[in-house]
């Protein structure tokens, strides 16, 4: 296999520079200013970003390029977050052992529930996959308590036996002894940056999963997978089973979400069922979709897009809706704060629902889409003749 | 007389049947409709649960509308800080007399399916024309993603409107306690009246719109359409919008089927999608586009939950190491019957088959 092309080490420099900036990327209002409530720069927020990012990657690589629209994925970032937490309980609370063990329990889970649902596709593998989270859901719920605690959800205690735990080594997910949430402060002036440690695990991590999605999308198997999505039949009369192919990739995916699961369970070592609710997973299908599907750098994106707006609408409840249209005359500010409460603070996913629907209706092919769109559109109001020029982010 | 059949084991087993008839009849209601949309349209309608919901608070909405009360001032009464005792009268009670007004407001829930037919019939023309008929070209993964997102608006909208708590809207107080409906046949198993009310109710739902299709011309042409929609076009037959009807008096089911459930669990915004996915569960077990498979399996997969809750059943999953098996004995059965039979009970070849 050769190495990746131009345009793609182009997209993934662009990702890795993101991301390593992102401390000072996120933050760009002072801390004491009024607009700091829109800044993203804390440490739990951009672990978030990371985590689901890599959640979407693995998504697309199903259902990109496969097609087969999966709705149990967040069964896989369940699974994964209870291994890990599992492995803080018996050998400490180095997190290794527990990625290690996250993804591989993940593969597992996924190998099994794929190779029953892949034997339909279409809709019978949404509604399969459907029915298997709300399984595992169930079964984490309550019927393996013994195992994932219930309700109360996966912690560690203090009388956990932790074997591999040495006495020096912090009380917390730690890395070699470096702690998770160690957080370094940047002060600037009237900028607080923050660069926690964690955070950059998540993106070291999130940077290989995106290179390894790059390797796939442009291979053989990546390939193959395309033409599963574009016409299955017709490969199965060329006298090519499928199945293998689709497997690789549903397992491939579920891997990714185990790995989100375990990063998940070492940014805050907790597990809980309702991790692995169908909703969650719709929201995986919601990021990718929002995004772009079967783009490399859309699935980030959209998740990226759905975690910040998630944080910024939840914080804007109706008091701080009055203080912005204070100015107005108040039966007018009442009207409109009434209509916008509808859709911030709590009413978050409302306005996910509209906006997602007005996604698949009016952009089927998400914000990279629509960014291509307005890119070309924009070329063509300068007159330039070099429209043909891609940008560095191919689409499908 | 009643006598104690082989230590009650007969009267336990009779009573879990009855149980599970009653969730056995909502799926087998949501199931039917479902498939009279993919039957017709083709369209996997992931709002179909939502539609359930709507139907619901069309009963909840009823309640609030009847209970609508005028504040006056009593006189004669004092309230404990001694101001004068505020009294609240329905405006029915006040329009109708006391007894008349009070029983209206008694019988919101079956009065509510007269409010909620024409409601839900308008809910899903309007879904149809307005939405999902711009979806049939598209792939059915847009189908089920725009349909799902419609379900998450629904659904909020739904819990703006009435917070998130469970709405409590009880019966006609005729129909509160339970009759022995074991002492029929020689056994004692009672069972609350309101969920007989449901069952009956469903299954002449399920007979209207059997003998709907099957014994009147514009079923036949519907069925007819299902088979081969482009000839009956061809033939002249306004078939898109006989579908959209279609549409509608599946919307209709369902909410009827939401209606009269507000009794047994009070309604939540949530309770649709808590629904939908054991819908799909039994869409498929059923046999995706076999209306008979969808109502059949609805039935057998409520009993078998009823049963796997039984204690005897539970304390033997206990056992070996499965508590709480009734939580997943629907999955395990929908993956063993899709294993075994990959069309479902009942299913034909070649329905949504990409």
């Amino acid at each position: 296999m050769k190495s990746i092309s131009n345009a793609d080490m182009r997209t993934l420099m662009f990702v890795a520079i993101i991301t390593i900036l992102a401390p000072f990327i996120m933050n760009p209002f002072p801390t004491e200013s009024a607009l700091a409530q829109f800044n993203a720069g804390y440490p739990d927020l951009m672990q978030r970003f990371i985590i689901f990012g890599i959640l979407a990657i693995g998504f697309n690589i199903l259902f990109g390029l496969t097609g087969y629209l999966s709705f149990g994925h967040a069964a896989f970032l369940g699974v994964g977050s209870y291994a890990a937490v599992w492995m803080f309980k018996l050998l400490g609370y180095g997190i290794l052992p527990g990625l290690v063990l996250s993804v591989i329990v993940a593969g597992i889970f996924s190998l099994l529930i794929g190779f029953i649902s892949l034997r339909r596709s279409g809709i019978y593998f949404s509604i399969l996959t459907l029915a298997f989270a709300q399984m595992s859901f169930a079964l984490a719920y309550s019927v393996l308590t013994p195992l994932t605690n219930g309700e109360t959800g996966l912690q560690v205690y203090a009388d956990d036996p932790q074997f591999l735990q040495s006495a020096t080594a912090p009380n917390v997910p730690h890395l070699f002894g470096m702690k998770m949430n160690d957080t370094f402060s940047l002060n600037m002036g009237p900028w607080d940056f923050q660069f926690n440690f964690g955070y950059y695990i998540c993106a070291i991590f999130m940077l290989i999963a995106f290179y390894l999605s790059i390797r796939i999308f442009r291979s053989p198997f990546g390939m193959m997978l395309r033409a599963v999505k574009t016409n299955q039949t017709r490969l199965n009369y060329t006298g090519i089973n499928t199945r293998p192919y689709t497997l690789a990739a549903f397992v491939i995916s579920g891997m990714y979400a185990g790995l989100a699961g375990g990063l998940m369970a070492s940014m805050d070592p907790l597990a809980g069922a309702e991790r692995m609710q169908w909703t969650a997973s719709g929201e995986i299908v919601l990021m990718t979709i929002l995004g772009g599907t079967g783009t490399l750098l859309g699935p980030v994106m959209g998740a990226g897009f759905i975690k910040y707006f998630e944080n910024i609408f939840s914080k804007i409840n109706e008091t701080v809706l009055h203080g912005w249209f204070a100015w107005m005359p108040d039966g007018l500010e009442n009207a409109i704060v009434w209509v916008l409460h509808l859709f911030t603070g709590k009413g978050w996913h409302l306005t996910l629902g509209i906006l997602f629907m007005a996604i698949v209706i009016f952009l089927p092919g998400g914000l990279m889409e629509g960014s291509n769109r307005i890119a070309n559109w924009w070329k063509r109001r300068k007159g330039g003749d070099n429209a043909s020029d891609a940008t560095a982010t191919p689409a499908e | 007389m009643i006598y104690k059949g082989f230590d009650g084991t007969m009267d336990a087993i009779l009573l879990q049947i009855l149980n599970g008839l009653d969730k056995g009849s909502a799926y087998a209601l949501i199931a039917l409709g479902l498939t009279l949309i993919f039957g017709t349209l083709g369209v996997v309608n992931f709002a179909h649960g939502a539609l359930f919901m709507v139907g619901a608070f069309c009963a909840v909405t009823l309640q609030k509308v009847l209970t609508l009360s005028k504040i006056s001032i009593d006189p004669t009464k004092t309230d404990f800080l001694g101001n004068p005792l505020k009294v609240k009268t329905p405006y029915v009670v006040e329009w109708f007399g006391e007894g008349t007004g009070n029983a209206i407001i008694d019988w919101n829930v079956p009065l509510a399916i007269l409010v909620a037919i024409p409601i839900m019939l308008l809910v899903g023309y309007i879904m149809e024309r307005g939405l999902i008929k711009h979806f049939y070209k598209r792939p059915h993964a847009d189908q089920i993603l725009v349909t799902f997102g419609l379900a998450i608006v629904i659904q909020e909208l739904v819990k703006a409107n009435y917070g998130a708590n469970p709405i409590p809207t009880p019966a006609p107080d005729q129909f509160v306690g339970s009759y022995n409906v074991g002492a029929l046949i020689g056994l004692d198993a009672s069972y609350p009246y309101w969920r007989l009310i449901y069952f009956f109710f469903s299954i002449s739902i399920i007979g209207a719109v059997f003998a709907f299709l099957r014994f009147t011309t514009f079923g036949m042409v519907v069925r007819a359409g299902m088979v081969d929609r482009e000839t009956v076009g061809l033939l002249g037959i306004n078939i898109d919008r006989r579908f959209t009807i279609m549409f509608g008096i599946a919307a209709a089911v369902a909410g009827l089927a939401g209606v009269m459930y507000t009794p047994i669990n009070s309604p939540n915004y949530h309770m649709g999608m808590d629904f939908l996915v054991l819908s799909f569960v039994v869409v498929v077990v059923g046999g995706m586009g076999s209306l008979p498979g969808a109502v059949l399996a609805g039935f057998l997969l409520g009993i078998l939950e009823s049963f796997a809750s039984m204690n005897e059943v539970k304390g033997f999953f206990e056992a070996i190491y499965l508590p709480s098996i009734d939580q997943i004995i629907i999955y395990l059965v929908a993956i063993i019957v899709l294993l075994t039979r990959p069309r479902g009970l009942m299913g034909k070849a070649g329905v949504m088959e990409d």
